[in-house]
């Protein structure tokens, strides 16, 4: 950018401006001063992300304003990646939270974590590698950036960023081989073993798990060598050869009968030889046995809890498969006999959360102990968990799902940012659908009478070059033509081709309060003809409102679920639409484009029924902020096979309709009364 | 199945497969015994199993072993009932009837494996309906010919369970008709003999293949529909066997066939470099 650089009283009037700091008497003076310095490209990033962070709070755009002033100097290109943790921090739990992530983070960046433009960010390769470790461990991790990396046993944390190795590549080559070595702590026992007496006896217990974490590392290296020799390879490219004085420890537990204990050992030696400083391999994590050995004792004791109670009820069931000696139910084998009991093909029968849970169980404690396929004594297949009955207590308070929000500012994702409620939609007067379907029974007929020539039928194809049938008509001008010497087409069959209409559509209706009055009322009539039509027609077809106040109240209401018929109740339903609050639309397009995916027919199609823009409580997001996650969300359900279509009565939505629609997927009726009547062509347009 | 309608209509009979030499084919259970079973007692038999685990080298196999001849159709979703049971064509000014795979199958007391039957339209598999009970045997509407089948003749389908589409699947008129045979992947120490002995590579490179299509089946449903079946396991390995190094034979016969999606294809690429 050739432009000069802000002078400090600019920056501040537009910091001023951007944080309306003189309302809050704060003075934008010293972030101003700080600013000035840097160039000019750099003074508009820190004021782009303080103007971000102000439309989520005035406090966060403060904080992010005066932390920036102070650290855009050092963080360079960082400022982006810095601001967007800042940003998802303060989402997930705050402003103390943010505070201590953009601590953490350019904490991170002063040791020099940040040097070249080679890095690669935790975001960049998260996709890539929970796919990879999800093959390794036959199951999904959870992996989540932190500022170092360890495990407890059940998650990964792993450095937001990396920037050890020379280039792009050897970066993520060094991502891959934290991970896979952070997943082997607790796929190869790291956790089988207390260390703590070992760890009591050093002076720095610090120093001491660092040694204990490399000497594992070298374990598990060769323990992931046996079966992935190029991902045990890529590790050693990485780390080098060993120094000379750890090359004897390295090849001896590098050997397969080596076990965590044998670590312990070297560690138990090292303390008598007396340790120097602890050497820095960057594809070493952390190890942290009491956090991971806490979170497994956990585990094991929900998996055998499971898996004790999945056996017990196998076994009230069919006695003969536990084999052991149970007074209510004993054994049906042959007298005499000592059953062999094979838990691997008992495993088999049982439910797959048990399965799971000895799996887990096997992988913690390399066998199934004993005791967990005892019997528990009569009466404990009875299900006791305590926990499950007090989670439906709260269950009514439980969002029925968490979406993401797409905010274009930082162009990242809010992560669980929606709450969406399921409500049950409200029954309104049965009598008010009569009096439509009675005041519209003309229209109601000729539409009909429409749809019902668009049902789905065989219909012949004549003169195809293939077919089931003979065309007779081309041939006998086939016939004619040969005898006259004209050259015969060779179009002689008639093919039937079933025109299927396997359609599925979704209306999803602006219950906004903004519909309030003769809106909804254009609404609800034109849902009435349109289910009249689209009963004619045979093509599954659902109806949901959605209305909401804020992120945390995203509200839907099944008016009528694809599996409901146009009865009654369903009717009374439409009639019940009623103007509610607030349209925040992308959460609504994920949601029930997500049921609508679910339909199997071959087309599907969610169309909008609504009088504006994306619109909810407070500003943010209103404008572009709820136009570009909308979009995003109808870009989500185009690529899950599901077109778009908007029908909507603001004159004004031709402004932002191509946007997010598409040029040809939207339909903007300026009289709302006219809806009822050009809805049903619409519809037909639309599907014929 | 799209017959060229100019030539003769003897080069349009559908080709009646006999096997001379035997498929290979490594059992896992005891599908040869239950197939033989049914193949004797007149039943149709149903396989079931995810793509690439072996059904169709099975049925290749048990009409060698039972010496039958073979009619295989792949079906399509605008697979119709004539493209079965038969047309009529127009040979010069004539019209010319000319059998349709199941019919010929019928009449020459073949094996007729109608693969992926889930893919036809709804309608034309009911015409197989009355070959699979105690009638055996195929009306011909147009001709108004009531074919019964001989006792050789035998009817075999496939289909993949794992599809999620509700829409692939059978109704139960017609799969409660089968004597159904589960095929699964076979267990690793069989799957490597396999890829072995069909892709021409040593136990060593056979072992690390299977290695690598356990991984990718971990990921079905994160990202893959399927993992890898066997068959792309064996032309991996006889990419291998022809000189190729085994990271671009399995990027170019596994990672790509599999997934197109960006961090599915990298996290597939890294498991190959992490087995070899």
């Amino acid at each position: 950018m050739g432009e000069r650089k802000l002078f400090a009283h600019e920056l501040e009037a537009r910091l001023d401006e951007l944080l309306l700091l003189s309302l809050r008497q704060r003075s934008a003076a010293e972030p101003a001063a700080l600013l000035e310095a840097l160039p000019r490209e750099l003074q508009e990033r820190v004021l782009h992300w303080a103007g971000v962070a102000a439309q989520t709070s005035d406090d966060l755009g403060w904080l992010i304003a005066s932390r920036a002033a102070e650290q855009a100097a050092s963080l360079g290109a960082q400022l982006d990646d810095w601001a967007r943790a800042g940003l998802d921090a303060y989402d997930r739990s705050g402003l103390a939270a943010t505070r201590r992530a953009l601590n953490d983070f350019a904490a991170a960046h002063r040791a020099g974590a940040f040097e070249s433009q080679e890095g690669v960010a935790f975001g960049a390769i998260e996709g890539r590698l929970s796919r990879f470790l999800h093959a390794l461990e036959g199951r999904p991790l959870k992996l989540v950036a932190g500022p170092r990396a360890w495990t407890d046993s059940e998650t990964l944390w792993l450095p937001e960023r990396l920037d050890a190795a020379p280039d792009a590549a050897g970066n993520r080559r060094l991502y891959k081989a934290i991970a896979a070595l952070l997943w082997a702590q607790t796929r190869f026992g790291s956790f089988n073993i207390d260390p703590e007496p070992e760890l009591a006896q050093w002076p720095a217990p610090e120093a001491a798990l660092r040694w204990f974490a490399l000497f594992e590392a070298m374990r598990l290296e060769a323990c992931l060598g046996r079966d992935l020799p190029g991902l045990a390879a890529d590790i050693a490219g990485l780390r080098g050869p060993w120094p000379a004085a750890l090359a004897a420890t390295a090849a001896a537990l590098a050997r397969p009968q080596a076990s965590v204990a044998d670590s312990l050992a070297c560690l138990a030696e090292l303390r008598i030889v007396g340790a120097g400083e602890t050497p820095n391999f960057p594809h070493v994590g952390a190890l942290d046995p009491l956090a991971a050995r806490r979170v497994r004792a956990v585990r094991i004791a929900r998996d055998t809890a499971t898996l004790r109670q999945a056996l017990n009820v196998l076994r009230a069931v069919d006695p003969s498969a536990g084999g052991q000696d149970h007074p209510d139910y004993p054994p049906l084998a042959a007298q005499g006999q000592t059953q062999h009991v094979d838990p691997q093909a008992e495993f088999l029968a049982l439910p797959l959360p048990a399965r799971e849970a000895a799996r887990s169980l096997q992988q913690d404690l390399g066998e199934i102990p004993p005791e967990v396929l005892q019997a528990a004594g009569p009466g404990a297949w009875s299900p006791v968990d305590g926990v499950d009955s007090s989670a439906t207590v709260t269950v009514t308070t439980q969002p029925d799902a968490f979406y993401d929000e797409w905010d274009y500012r930082r162009a990242a994702w809010r992560h669980g940012w929606c709450h969406l409620y399921e409500m049950k939609a409200p029954v309104g007067d049965h009598a008010w659908v009569d009096e439509v379907r009675s005041r519209h029974a003309h229209l109601i007929r000729s539409i009909r009478r429409r749809f019902e020539a668009l049902r789905g039928e065989d219909k012949p194809q004549r003169r195809q070059f293939d077919g089931e049938e003979i065309d007779l008509d081309a041939q006998v001008e086939a016939r004619a033509d040969r005898k006259s010497g004209t050259e015969p087409s060779p179009r002689l069959f008639i093919h039937r081709r079933r025109i299927e209409r396997s359609l599925a559509v979704m209306f999803m209706v602006d219950m906004s309060g903004s519909t309030k009055g003769w809106v909804n009322d254009a609404e609800r009539e034109s849902l009435v003809l349109l289910c009249e039509a689209i009963e004619a027609l045979g093509d599954s077809y659902a109806i949901y409102g959605f209305s909401g106040w804020t992120r945390t109240h995203c509200d839907i209401y099944p008016v009528k679920r694809f599996a409901d018929r146009y009865d009654a109740a369903t009717r009374s339903r439409i009639a019940g639409i009623e103007a509610r609050d607030y349209t925040r639309m992308g959460v609504a397009v994920r949601h029930l484009s997500g049921l609508l995916a679910r339909q199997n027919t071959r087309h599907k199609l969610l169309v909008t029924l609504s009088d504006g823009r994306p619109d909810d409580y407070g500003d943010e997001y209103r404008g572009r902020y709820g136009i570009e996650d909308t979009r995003r969300a109808l870009l989500e359900a185009r690529e899950r096979g599901i077109r778009s279509y908007c029908v909507t009565i603001d004159r004004h939505g031709a402004d932002y309709l191509p946007q997010l629609y598409g040029p040809a997927h939207y339909a903007v009726i300026d009289d709302a009364k006219k809806l009822p009547q050009k809805i049903a062509e619409i519809y037909r347009k639309l599907t014929g | 199945m799209n017959p060229a309608r100019n030539s003769a209509p003897r080069a349009l009979a559908t080709p009646l497969v006999h096997l001379d030499s035997e498929p290979y084919y490594h059992a896992t259970g005891d599908e040869l015994e239950v197939f033989a079973a049914a193949a004797k007692s007149g039943l149709p038999v149903m396989l079931k199993g995810p793509t690439g685990c072996g059904k169709t080298r099975f049925v290749e196999h048990m009409a060698w072993r039972l010496q039958r001849p073979l009619v295989t159709v792949a079906c399509h979703d605008d697979l119709t009932t004539a493209d079965l049971v038969g047309r009529y064509l127009i040979v010069g000014d004539e019209t010319v009837w000319m059998d349709g795979p199941l019919t010929a199958a019928v009449r020459a007391g073949a094996i007729c494996y109608l693969d992926e039957i889930v893919e036809a339209r709804k309608d034309t598999t009911v015409v197989i309906h009355p070959l699979t009970d105690s009638r055996r045997a195929l009306p011909v509407e147009k001709r108004g010919e009531y074919i019964e089948a001989p006792p050789d003749f035998m009817l075999v389908i496939s289909y993949n369970p794992g599809y999620q589409s509700v829409l692939k699947e059978m109704k139960p008129s017609t799969r409660q008709r089968f004597v159904a045979l589960d095929f699964d992947y076979p267990d690793a120490a069989t799957e490597a003999r396999i890829v072995a002995h069909e892709g021409g590579v040593d136990d060593d490179t056979a072992q690390k293949l299977v290695k690598l299509g356990h991984l990718t089946r971990k990921l079905k449903g994160a990202g893959l529909d399927e993992g890898a079946g066997t068959r792309l396991l064996v032309h991996a390995a006889q990419l291998i066997a022809s000189g190729m190094s085994p990271a671009i034979a399995c990027t170019a016969a596994i990672a790509r066939p599999l997934a197109d999606e960006t961090d599915t294809r990298d996290a597939l690429d890294d498991l190959i470099r992490a087995v070899f």
